[in-house]
């Protein structure tokens, strides 16, 4: 990255760092400890989910779960409500969406802009594999010719290096 | 005058280091010995000056000197005497300076540890060791200076330390992190000086390989005190949150990784030398990202340093130069690189190459998500959170297909193993395994559990492969006993930390699975059930510390109506800055883990509080120490340690002695 885009990349972050800071400094992640009823089990395991994978986004970065804020424990009350209500996950998901864009999804959802996050790593996969077809074959290509041992050959070798190993050791 | 005395002694080291890192390059281009032997006498009074102002800075600390500006701003009379010695790391300048202490350190160790190496050779490690330090030590002169005074007066008392570093997990994660980090700017050095000398053979390797499984244990080490303390201390119960400032080191461990497999193709076989060396300098430039993120302020998170453009510059500075250099002097050297054996799609090579390959992948997908969102906002001027849900999705089943190539590769062979020989050798590991792992969980628990299965299965496949490996390399022994003697130490190491893989896996995923919590309100003698356990509130009563004032709570836990033992949450409030924190209590067991944080009193005596069960977590941490014993062990296996003859020296640069048949561990040349 040239210096003159990683300057443009802080004249786009300091700002918003700035602010962050600011507006509220003193949520840092300590153990949140809040009392929610559920009426069914799988929907405390949906609360627990779906606070996991929503970012609080008033905090530096943790999940409204590991947050003990204010704004993070009215979002938690939120999908408390939401849930118990009877509301689909995409639907919360789009109510969050609604007001905080895609930077509240700890999980960012695919669109054309996050293509390469998602695809990536299987790209980065392909490409792998090709460069180690390619080692390879350029290994084979520049090796000087050496008899192969087929197994029973191996094994003999085998036993004549730890025969070696143990005259040496009795040494 | 004593902070003075460290700020000149800063100086005076820098001016050592730009000596260090020329004559004895110059010395080992030109074949001048005395210029050479400069490096070692160089090293050490680089690291006297550089030990000197860190011990001087300690001492501003210890007598509450608050004139000294970093002092003030992380400090304070009434802070413990041990927080007041190790709160020297406790912001940016500081820390930086551990880590330029460390360097020296480290740069003592080679000096000290080299002599069968030859004096060019050493001279070039140490010489590009000092380039760096050149670049550390005047970065933290021009922008970082731990001396600064405060002007005109010093303050009356400091800022204090910040709460959450009040603990012990404060004073052993950071220097260990760093060590382990510092340590793979070692083997870069190692790597670049193969390059300069043109040597890159497979003794070159064999003095590189204990420095880099040091680097490595230590490494690994670092980040799981890191993950301890992250899980006692933050108390939300998680001992991972792909932070962006905890994934640099986790991206430096995936390459180290990679690094310490890959050197040990080119030690046995004189292959993937170029691979190798391109790993070494990956795994170094991780190791600079990871200081670039936290100490640039580019990435929120939440443990970063301040914020200052101008250091993220200088250190991107340094970024680009080392690696540009490296990748360049890389470029030049290509030729040299070149292997000259072949070897078979179903082989040892390929089997080590398919790690790197998922190793090398799996911190790609890393720094991708750790700098996407960076990018994303500089493309589309909007914001995007990446977290654990994306992390986990990629991450977890690369691990899965590293675990299975895990326990073919030992037991396959240099150059050509046969799918036969390989599937016969496996079959009963691989099915006892899959057997095995559907019934575990069903038997334990009651229930089928897809995730515990593939858990238990990966696990086991791992120790059954290793168990079979093990049998076979004792095959021709009259008795286990001496086949257990004939195994060299780096076998056992070998063998160790891949049992180490296993007990994580186990550990991560299990805790994941298995984990159970409750967010409850109790009164005083009000009790809750969870799992088979039951946590009764006793009540709450004031304490008072050093520095802080607060209030903690009787939980008394009971199994089966039978009293198991008191726990003891807290919640704090620090006097000096006034941050409340909270401090959870925890009960560990081999087993699982009880673990309870107390929120905050709701009237009439009642608190909130949360309950956790967490099974297996300790695995987690187990693993990581197998894993690090096993490098350590392997660091110290004796040939490593022998003072080599010339004999031996040509024997293992000719194309016979690589073509050894055993493990990686190999016989002794």
């Amino acid at each position: 990255m040239s210096i003159c885009a990683f300057n443009r990349v802080l004249v786009a972050i300091v700002p918003l760092a700035l602010m962050l800071l600011l507006s509220l400094s003193a949520e840092i992640a300590q153990g949140q400890v809040d009392t929610f009823e559920f009426d069914t089990p799988e929907q405390q395991q949906r609360f627990r989910r779906l606070s996991d994978e929503f970012r609080c986004p008033m905090c530096q970065n943790t999940s409204l779960s590991g947050s003990t804020g204010g704004v993070a424990e009215d979002l938690r009350r939120e999908v408390h409500r939401m849930i118990v209500e009877g509301l689909t996950d995409a639907e919360i998901e789009q109510f969050m969406f609604e007001r905080y864009g895609d930077f509240i999804f700890y999980k960012p959802r695919l669109t054309r802009e996050t293509l390469l996050l998602w695809f990536g790593p299987l790209l980065f996969l392909g490409l792998g594999g090709f460069v180690v077809v390619r080692i390879w074959r350029n290994a084979q290509n520049n090796a000087p010719e050496i008899g192969e041992l087929d197994d029973a050959e191996q094994r003999r070798l085998e036993r004549l290096a730890a025969e070696t190993t143990r005259l040496k050791d009795r040494s | 005058m004593l902070p003075e005395l460290g700020h000149f002694s800063l100086i005076l080291a820098l001016c050592l280091c730009a000596l260090l890192g020329t004559l004895p390059l110059l010395g080992a281009a030109r074949g001048n010995t005395q210029f050479m032997g400069l490096a070692r006498p160089l090293v050490a009074g680089v690291f006297v000056f550089i030990g000197l102002a860190y011990a001087l800075l300690t001492y501003s600390f210890a007598v509450d000197d608050f004139s000294v500006t970093y002092v003030q701003q992380h400090s304070n009379s009434l802070l413990p005497l041990r927080y007041k010695l190790t709160a020297v790391w406790g912001g940016h300048e500081g820390s930086f300076l551990l880590w330029t202490f460390m360097l020296a350190g480290w740069m003592l160790t080679v000096a000290l540890f080299s002599r069968t190496m030859p004096l060019a050779f050493v001279a070039r490690v140490l010489g590009v060791l000092g380039l760096l330090s050149v670049g550390y030590l005047m970065f933290m002169l021009a922008t970082s200076n731990p001396f600064d005074r405060l002007v005109p007066l010093p303050a009356a008392d400091g800022v204090d330390l910040n709460s959450a570093l009040q603990d012990f997990g404060f004073i052993v994660h950071p220097p260990t992190l760093y060590m382990g980090y510092v340590g793979f700017s070692v083997v870069f050095a190692f790597a670049m000086a193969a390059l300069l000398s043109g040597r890159l053979d497979a003794a070159w390797a064999r003095w590189c390989r204990p420095w880099a499984n040091v680097a490595w244990a230590i490494l690994t080490i670092g980040i799981a005190l890191g993950s301890w303390w992250a899980y006692y201390e933050l108390g939300w119960g998680g001992w991972w949150a792909w932070d962006p400032v905890e994934n640099p080191p986790l991206i430096t461990w995936l390459f180290g990784t990679a690094l310490i497999h890959s050197l040990a193709v080119t030690e046995k076989r004189g292959i993937f030398k170029s691979w190798t060396v391109m790993l070494a300098i990956l795994a170094f430039a991780g190791s600079l990202l990871g200081t670039f993120i936290t100490r640039s302020g580019l990435l929120t998170s939440v443990h970063a340093f301040a914020t200052d453009p101008e250091r993220g510059i200088f250190i991107l500075g340094i970024l680009v130069l080392s690696i540009g250099g490296a990748l360049l002097l890389f470029a030049l050297r290509a030729p040299l690189l070149r292997g000259r054996f072949s070897f078979g799609l179903l082989s040892r090579e390929m089997l080590l190459l398919v790690n790197n390959l998922i190793l090398v992948v799996s911190a790609a997908s890393v720094f991708l998500g750790t700098l996407f969102p960076m990018v994303y906002q500089a493309i589309t001027d909007d914001l995007i959170s990446i977290g654990p849900p994306y992390f986990n999705a990629i991450f977890v089943p690369l691990m899965a297909l590293l675990v299975l190539a895990l326990g073919v590769g030992p037991l396959s062979r240099w150059k050509k193993t046969s799918g036969n020989f390989l599937s016969r050798q496996l079959a009963l590991a691989a099915l006892a395994s899959l057997i095995l792992g559907v019934i575990l969980p069903l038997l334990v628990t009651g229930a089928m559990s897809v995730g515990a299965s593939i858990t238990a299965a990966l696990a086991l496949w791992i120790v059954f492969s290793g168990l079979k490996d093990a049998r076979n390399k004792m095959a021709n022994k009259k008795s286990i006993a001496a086949g257990l003697r004939s195994l060299p130490m780096s076998y056992y190491g070998m063998q160790l930390a891949h049992l180490g893989v296993a007990v994580l896996l186990t550990g991560a995923a299990l805790t994941t699975l298995y984990s159970q919590e409750k967010s409850v309100l109790l009164g005083v003698g009000e009790s809750i059930d969870l799992g088979s356990y039951e946590f009764e509130f006793q009540g709450a009563k004031p304490i008072t510390g050093p520095n802080f004032r607060g209030m903690e709570a009787t939980i008394a836990v009971r199994r089966d109506g039978e009293s198991l033992r008191d726990l003891y949450p807290e919640r704090r409030v620090y006097l000096a800055s006034g941050t409340p924190s909270t401090e959870m209590a925890i009960d560990a067991g081999f087993w699982r883990d009880l673990f309870v944080t107390l929120g905050e009193e709701r009237g009439d005596g009642a608190w909130s509080m949360t309950i956790y069960v967490k099974p297996f977590v300790r695995w987690v941490w187990l693993g990581t120490l197998l894993m690090c014993f096993g490098g350590l062990l392997a660091a110290a296996d004796k040939r490593y340690r022998r003072v080599r003859e010339s004999r031996a020296e040509a024997a293992v640069t000719e194309p016979s002695a690589a073509r050894s048949v055993d493990g990686i561990a190999g016989v002794r040349v």
